[in-house]
């Protein structure tokens, strides 16, 4: 019960988070990338302190913890290398992102305020995370074991 | 509050706060993995439904986009994502938080093209497409 309350706050703190990072407004992500027009720098800021506050913690937590409060152990991408379908797939949603001017988290969070727009932009979304996964079971039933030895400890975020 | 977030999914969960990654995992439908990645999403949700309350204008869609054009959005970030293994906060906040290579290069590939996005959609279309 309570890992289940404790991500329901996670989820709730992060998504207050991006609405007063001004993540929710399409119109923000789309003036920080507009290099060519009138450029807004202030997302860059959002990220470097959302990185600058996470750091420091993530170093201490996995140097001194064993695990985390309310689990057996951390789950952390192992992957190392830097493959095709990395830099793709980054790619494509880079592409979606500049086009809509959601990333998924402000698109859950907006469609809660009522955004048509984002409600829209986002059952296309999780469509197209439903088919991406559909398909890899099916490649890894048909391959008889996952196409991913570690499928899942592999995904980095 | 983005950080603060991450930091506590990691020190209680012991999870990344990738939003792509906690909605692509519930489609992985693996046995006793999938509340906690509900709840997180239903949390993002609540936080637009209370704060959007209070805040409208935190929520204002000021950009000029079809359907058609929505839903094609939509689909890339879907497949991207779920391709690339993770979005703005998965790659961009918690990856290089960690100082992870394949985060930073991923994230850099994403910028690159959403700005190239842009550019045309701003530049080439006229701002509304």
């Amino acid at each position: 019960m309570k890992v289940k309350i404790g991500a329901f706050l996670g989820g709730a703190v992060f998504g207050i988070g991006l609405a007063i990072a001004g993540m929710t407004q399409p119109a923000k992500i789309v003036g920080f990338f507009d290099f060519f027009g009138s450029w807004d720098p202030s997302l860059a800021f959002v990220m470097l302190g959302a990185i600058v506050v996470y750091t420091p913690v993530y170093r201490w937590a996995i140097r001194t913890w064993q695990h985390p409060v309310w689990a057996p152990a951390f789950s952390l991408p192992t992957r190392k290398d830097i493959d095709g379908r990395l830099i793709a797939g980054s790619a494509i949603f880079g592409v979606g992102w500049g086009l809509g001017g959601y990333c998924p988290g402000p698109a859950f969070t907006s469609v809660g305020a009522g955004s048509q727009e984002a409600l829209t932009f986002g059952l296309a979304m999780l469509v197209g995370v439903g088919a991406y996964q559909l398909f890899m079971r099916i490649r890894e039933n048909r391959t008889g074991g996952p196409a991913d030895p570690q499928a899942a400890a592999m995904i980095d975020g | 509050m983005i950080g603060i977030a991450a930091a506590g999914l990691l020190m209680f969960h012991g999870r990344i706060a990738g939003i792509s990654g906690i909605a692509g995992g519930i489609f992985r439908r693996e046995p006793g993995d999938i509340s906690w990645r509900v709840m997180f999403l239903v949390g993002l949700f609540a936080a637009g439904l209370g704060w959007g309350y209070f805040f409208p204008q935190d929520y204002l869609v000021e950009i000029k986009r079809s359907t058609l054009a929505l839903i094609v959005a939509g689909l890339t970030v879907g497949v991207g994502t779920q391709l690339g293994s993770g979005c703005t906060s998965g790659h961009g906040v918690c990856g290089i938080g960690r100082l992870s290579k394949r985060s930073t290069v991923a994230t850099v590939s994403f910028m690159i093209t959403a700005a190239i996005t842009v550019f045309v959609v701003n530049e080439v279309l006229g701002g509304s497409i």
